[in-house]
């Protein structure tokens, strides 16, 4: 559940913290775009490196490595994938350019994380619902979005809690082969959705009975305003977006084998 | 035999929930475990099974240390009712519901059919067999979740706020089937808050506060105690109630049995009726 809790927001306050969620997320698509961009080492260590200052400003690091760490697993599967399938395609050989490759589609991955999990670490969950509703999203979508997020962690302690249920009932998710071992999980799985719907369908009744969407014209107690901050992170946004095209573009990346002097 | 020794545990979230408990279940005991929100009962009662593993201290079940064994072994023993039965049921049918943890442990087919049958009898679930245990309301799915571990026969039963939900008649049927176990000289756990239950069954009381045991013994002395249960937030059984404010008339404070009490009102009757 490891990576949920890299999800889970924490209330602080920090220059990170006070951005604009609309701004920041923006920053979140570009790093995005530009990870999906390129298929070398070398920028993906630039984008990787780009994010540490927002985890040290944000004073996340804790909550940031743990997320990171609940993503190693998908990391090195999509690593081993990669080496797995190019000693197969590429007739039993491994080239450098090919491990290399593979190390990159698995640093992409792990930007992204992190560059997601900084977004979710530093925003609140009523910041993001005031976002979608002042880009004009239907409050109704922007509340289920906002409501979704906030019950992760909901969910994952609920896992947990079915979890223990069924090893008291002598199930072991440990036990067999793969295929064993995925239909294991279907006795957590099956409570586990049951209760979220169930739940989502009392949060209804609960909403409803307190007059949820009673009159049509809502007003917040908080608006979003763009401030200094804001601005300078607009630019930086901007700056990267450049800076990635160009580089797609018009340069050819150096690879780390012909950098050390490997091949 | 459960003993614990000097248990402190400790939630990854760095919460103390335990803070040094000892404790020892004889076999055969019956225990009622109470305390407010929070005491620590249930994260005290998930070290019986092995689901958690004290951070200091020991925790032995037939003298065997849980650390050293797995859930899966520790459960053939123990069995563990949750508080929701949500949270366990998955299957298609009740009896497939019921049939799980026996198919875990290994039973044979035929034997898991005798077990099934007679877990569903015992509960008073025998015409749902073939239904979904998602159409039950949520006092026969409690009742599901029960038979699904009463099934195996394990030695000691934990059960987690176990009245909630249940009619009377439930509970009584509750009541009885516990006090049947004892003659079988099985263990059982509860951890709840229903003071009601617990005066009718009077079993031995183990009462928790901020992951500590404040106090621990008869549930004829700690129920009738009106400081130590206020203290835990706990009412006093009616019967209890009753009889401390009629201490007046020279009437034992200690009283929460029903039938106790009828026959020394009865007699007081008569006394001053003379």
């Amino acid at each position: 559940m490891s990576v949920f809790d890299g999800l889970k927001f924490r209330k602080v306050s920090s220059p990170i913290h006070n951005l604009d969620p609309r701004v920041k997320f923006v920053y979140v698509i570009c790093i995005f775009v530009a990870a999906i961009l390129f298929r070398d080492i070398l920028p993906m260590i630039v984008l990787f490196v780009m994010q540490l200052p927002f985890v040290f400003l944000a004073r996340v690091q804790r909550q940031w490595l743990r997320s990171l760490r609940g993503a190693a697993f998908l990391a090195s599967f999509i690593f081993i994938i990669n080496i797995v399938t190019t000693y197969f395609t590429k007739s039993y050989t491994l080239p450098v350019a090919d491990v290399e490759n593979a190390v990159a589609m698995t640093m992409r991955f792990v930007v992204l994380v992190e560059s997601f999990s900084v977004f979710f670490l530093t925003t609140s969950p009523d910041h993001l619902g005031l976002a979608l509703e002042t880009s004009r999203v239907p409050y109704e979508f922007a509340f289920a979005f906002t409501t979704a997020v906030r019950f992760v962690p909901v969910l994952a302690e609920e896992a947990q809690t079915i979890m223990d249920a069924q090893k008291a009932r002598g199930l072991e998710l440990e036990k067999g082969g793969l295929m064993k071992r995925i239909r294991n999980y279907i006795p957590i799985l099956i409570p586990l959705i049951v209760s979220a719907i169930r739940r989502s369908l009392e949060l209804a009744e609960a909403m409803e009975s307190r007059a949820w969407g009673a009159c049509k014209k809502r007003t917040n107690l908080f608006a979003l305003r763009l401030r200094r901050g804001d601005y300078v992170l607009i630019a930086l946004t901007i700056i990267v977006l450049v800076v990635a095209i160009y580089t797609y573009l018009f340069l050819s990346i150096p690879t780390i084998a012909s950098l050390i002097g490997i091949v | 035999m459960i003993e614990a020794e000097n248990v402190h545990y400790s939630y990854p979230s760095k919460v103390e929930a335990l803070k040094g408990i000892s404790i020892t279940i004889k076999d055969g005991e019956f225990v009622a475990i109470m305390g407010q929100n929070g005491a620590g009962k249930s994260t005290f009662v998930k070290h019986f099974n092995g689901l958690l593993k004290p951070s200091v201290g020991t925790v032995k079940i037939d003298g065997v240390e849980t650390t050293k064994s797995s859930v899966a072994a520790l459960a053939r023993n123990v069995g563990f009712v949750f508080q929701n039965p949500d949270h366990q049921l998955f299957s298609e049918t009740v009896e497939e519901e019921i049939s799980f943890a026996l198919k875990n442990f290994g039973f044979e087919p035929k034997v898991i059919e005798d077990r099934v049958t007679w877990a569903l009898n015992l509960l008073s679930l025998t015409q749902y067999r073939k239904t979904s245990p998602f159409l039950l309301s949520g006092g026969e799915r409690k009742r599901v979740a029960l038979a699904s571990v009463l099934a195996w026969d394990p030695n000691t039963l934990i059960l987690d706020e176990p009245t909630i939900g249940q009619d009377h008649e439930q509970k009584e049927k509750l009541r009885q089937f516990i006090m049947q176990l004892q003659t079988q000289k099985k263990t059982v756990v509860a951890v709840t808050h229903d003071v009601e239950f617990v005066a009718e069954c009077n079993p031995r009381v183990v009462l928790m506060k901020e992951g500590k045991v404040v106090a621990d013994g008869v549930g004829r002395e700690i129920l009738t105690d009106p400081a130590m249960l206020e203290m835990s937030s706990i009412v006093l059984p009616q019967v209890a109630q009753v009889f401390i404010k009629l201490s007046a008339l020279g009437l034992p404070k200690d009283i929460i049995d029903l039938y106790e009490a009828k026959a020394l009102l009865l007699k007081t009757k008569e006394r001053l009726g003379r």
